[in-house]
């Protein structure tokens, strides 16, 4: 039983940097109908980021944060702006294609440049765990769902209540009328890719404390990812964030209930039943 | 109109191409040989770590070295002419399936008389498949599944141990423990990742322990690469047993240790495979490996016992500037078994290696290994003398402790809870 809890606080804890990653995907999604494969990829760099500020710098990854996202957003916008917007006018295949290519170049380049060994970042400032009436709990771990938890908060309050938030609601939902209202849709574009970007940059600081780090760690998140989006409805912000808990959760205690051998077995058929009785998915 | 010029176009690139293949019989002696290995993706770092491997081996053959290795003292095969060999690598990204398509553009394009690789034997079991039917022998000296020396192949060879051996020596050592000190285990634990690799691990190993007499108290499969690891580490912490035995790769090894180590998982001792002694574990997760039990066909300290070992560790150290590891030391040694076996052919033909492979006899003191020597098994292929030794890790080294008498430090049992490490 006590097992058992353990499982689920587990399974909620990884689910909530899940949400953050898939926030990221699925805002993308939402303003652009772009489905960025090179998310995990971004992951990716988030996390070296943080690592070479840590070991070069001496930079804990949590103080790593604001430098993750203000970098993960300008890499956003550039590829935006110089990669994806040169193919939005093209035909759909295309766009599908060029973030798979952004992605595997940017996998390789990583191991070219940083050579594909892994690396773990030792020491941070939150290290060791804590036992709350027999749960363990792994510090790291509580500090990035906390993190992650945060930066949500975060991106929901900035599409609500700021007008460049609104106005990227606006062109979510419909395109053509915020074009009419005055909204230049481009330059929304570009801002969405950048600010997904930056949450996924953010995810990558967290990630870093307590997972290891090599140029295809994308690779292990972006296909889950892709199945909380969907879950949660595609660009649907509060679907994403409560899909992934719910994958995390699934994964972790259908594993223990079950058989590990099933854990992503488990959370695809889940994602089946969801898609067959609503395919718009959760909040979609 | 189109149609013509199309056909133009054909002829012109089948001339081309019949002119690059012309020429490679008359060029100076090169024997060529495929090398297949995960140089991208998830396991790209061991794939690096075999190939360096199997560079030095090449270097050491193809130069001048006064060292006690097969044609290390002459330059090329002497018996061919001074041939030299020439490796063309191959990037399987750890893929079956890249490893079939790969091994035919080896054997079909590149011309290569004979292949080696693949570390997974996933990808082994596919590329080996390529190769025995288009007849070319295989020399495969790091993958361990036992099914790949199991099918009956013509043209399959294997130098290392595979993990039935392997699976049995982890208990021989649990039986050998009991005799030397007394303390008992009973009850033992499986996790194992769920390809080729560990799936066969995890059979081996539950035959074995029935065989031996113990008593598997949890056998957990699970999806290797994973995000997170808590039900498997879960399942295991409810079942509570004695010792724990592990498969796996390393990125799932770097995720369970530290796993085990914030849930205080503490058996009486862990005894793993694989992705434990890959070159990046300890640099990840630096002591918290400590007292990690792990098979392994090689370890640094069998130099106090075989100078050559200390030797082609120098040599590997000056070059790459980093430790000579187990994965290394299996690579290294498929290059100098297919050098041993064409200069004994005196020939290049398929037919005529895979007739010197079956006659392969290189004592031990020709190689970096704790072996007596190399020689197939004439039906299955797998070298007859092959097996594993335990190393433990200890102040973020390894060092051997079993068989007692090849140990050149004291073994550290139990497991020493993680809360009374400093």
């Amino acid at each position: 039983m006590q097992i058992l809890a353990q499982q689920l606080v587990d399974g909620v804890l990884i689910g909530l940097v899940y949400s953050l990653l898939a926030i990221g995907l699925t805002l993308i999604w939402g303003v652009m109908n772009v489905l960025n494969f090179a998310h995990g990829e971004f992951l990716m760099i988030g996390m070296f980021l943080s690592y070479w500020l840590y070991t070069l710098a001496g930079v804990d990854p949590l103080f790593s944060i604001p430098l993750n996202a203000v970098a993960l957003f300008l890499l956003g916008m550039f590829i935006y702006r110089f990669i994806i917007s040169k193919v939005m006018t093209g035909p759909p295949l295309a766009q599908l294609v060029v973030t798979f290519g952004v992605s595997i170049f940017l996998a390789n380049f990583a191991a070219f440049i940083w050579t594909p060994n892994y690396r773990f970042i030792g020491h941070t400032i939150f290290s060791g765990t804590w036992h709350l009436s027999g749960i363990i709990l792994s510090v790291p771990k509580v500090i990035s769902s906390v993190g992650s938890i945060l930066t949500s908060g975060a991106v929901f309050w900035f599409l609500r209540h700021t007008r460049t938030g609104k106005a990227i609601l606006a062109v979510e939902m419909d395109r053509e009328a915020a074009l009419i209202m005055g909204i230049n849709t481009e330059r929304i574009n570009s801002l969405s890719f950048g600010i997904g970007s930056a949450l996924v940059g953010v995810a990558g600081a967290l990630l870093a404390t307590h997972y290891y780090i090599y140029p295809f760690v994308g690779g292990t998140f972006g296909l889950i990812c892709f199945c909380i989006v969907a879950l949660g409805g595609f660009g649907s912000i509060e679907g994403a964030f409560i899909a992934g808990i719910i994958v995390g959760v699934v994964q972790t205690v259908g594993g223990y209930l079950f058989d590990p051998a099933y854990k992503v077995a488990i959370v695809f058929l889940m994602y089946l039943i969801t898609v067959w009785i609503r395919p718009q998915g959760l909040r979609g | 109109m189109k149609m013509r010029r199309v056909l133009m176009v054909s002829a012109v690139i089948a001339m081309a191409l019949a002119l690059c293949a012309g020429p490679g019989l008359a060029q100076e002696k090169v024997i060529k040989i495929g090398a297949l290995y995960p140089l991208t993706g998830n396991l790209a770092a061991t794939g690096m770590d075999c190939k360096r491997g199997v560079d030095l081996a090449v270097q050491i053959i193809n130069g001048k070295y006064d060292l006690n290795l097969p044609f290390a003292k002459t330059e090329g095969i002497p018996d061919m002419g001074g041939a030299k060999l020439q490796i063309i690598y191959a990037d399987t990204q750890g893929d079956p399936k890249n490893g079939l398509a790969e091994a035919e553009r080896l054997i079909t394009q590149e011309k290569c008389v004979a292949l080696i690789g693949a570390y997974q034997s996933a990808v082994t079991k596919t590329a080996s498949q390529a190769a025995e039917r288009l007849k070319i022998p295989y020399v495969c000296s790091d993958s361990s599944s036992p099914t790949l020396t199991e099918r009956g192949f013509k043209y399959f060879f294997r130098v290392s141990p595979h993990d039935g051996t392997m699976a049995r020596n982890q208990f021989e050592f649990l039986k050998d423990l009991e005799k030397k000190t007394g303390q008992k285990v009973e009850t033992i634990g499986l996790v194992y990742e769920n390809t080729e690799f560990g799936a066969n691990v995890g059979k081996q190993e539950k035959e074995y322990a029935k065989e031996f007499g113990y008593k598997v108290t949890a056998d957990i499969a699970y999806p290797a690469n994973s995000s997170d690891v808590s039900s498997e580490v879960g399942k295991l912490m409810a079942a509570k047993p004695d010792v724990i035995m592990h498969a796996a790769y390393i990125t799932d090894a770097i995720l369970f240790t530290k796993t085990f180590k914030d849930m205080n998982v503490v058996p009486k001792g862990f005894l793993n495979m694989a992705g434990y002694i890959e070159s990046d574990y300890l640099p990840s997760v630096k002591a918290d490996g400590d007292f990690i039990l792990v098979r392994s066909t090689f370890a640094l300290d069998l130099a106090k016992k075989k100078p050559l070992v200390g030797q082609v560790a120098d040599l590997y150290k000056e070059k790459y500037k980093i430790e000579m590891g187990e994965n290394t030391a299996r690579s290294f040694a498929a290059p100098f078994v297919l050098a041993d076996a064409i200069s004994r052919a005196k020939s290049t033909a398929p037919e005529a290696i895979v007739k010197a492979l079956e006659q392969t006899d290189i004592p031990g003191d020709q190689m970096i290994y704790p072996w007596q020597g190399i020689k197939f098994d004439p039906t299955t292929h797998q070298n007859i003398y092959a097996k594993a030794m335990l190393v433990q890790i200890q102040d973020q080294h390894y060092y051997t402790v079993w068989p007692w008498e090849a140990a050149s430090r004291e073994l550290v049992w139990p497991f020493p809870a993680w809360k009374d490490r400093k």
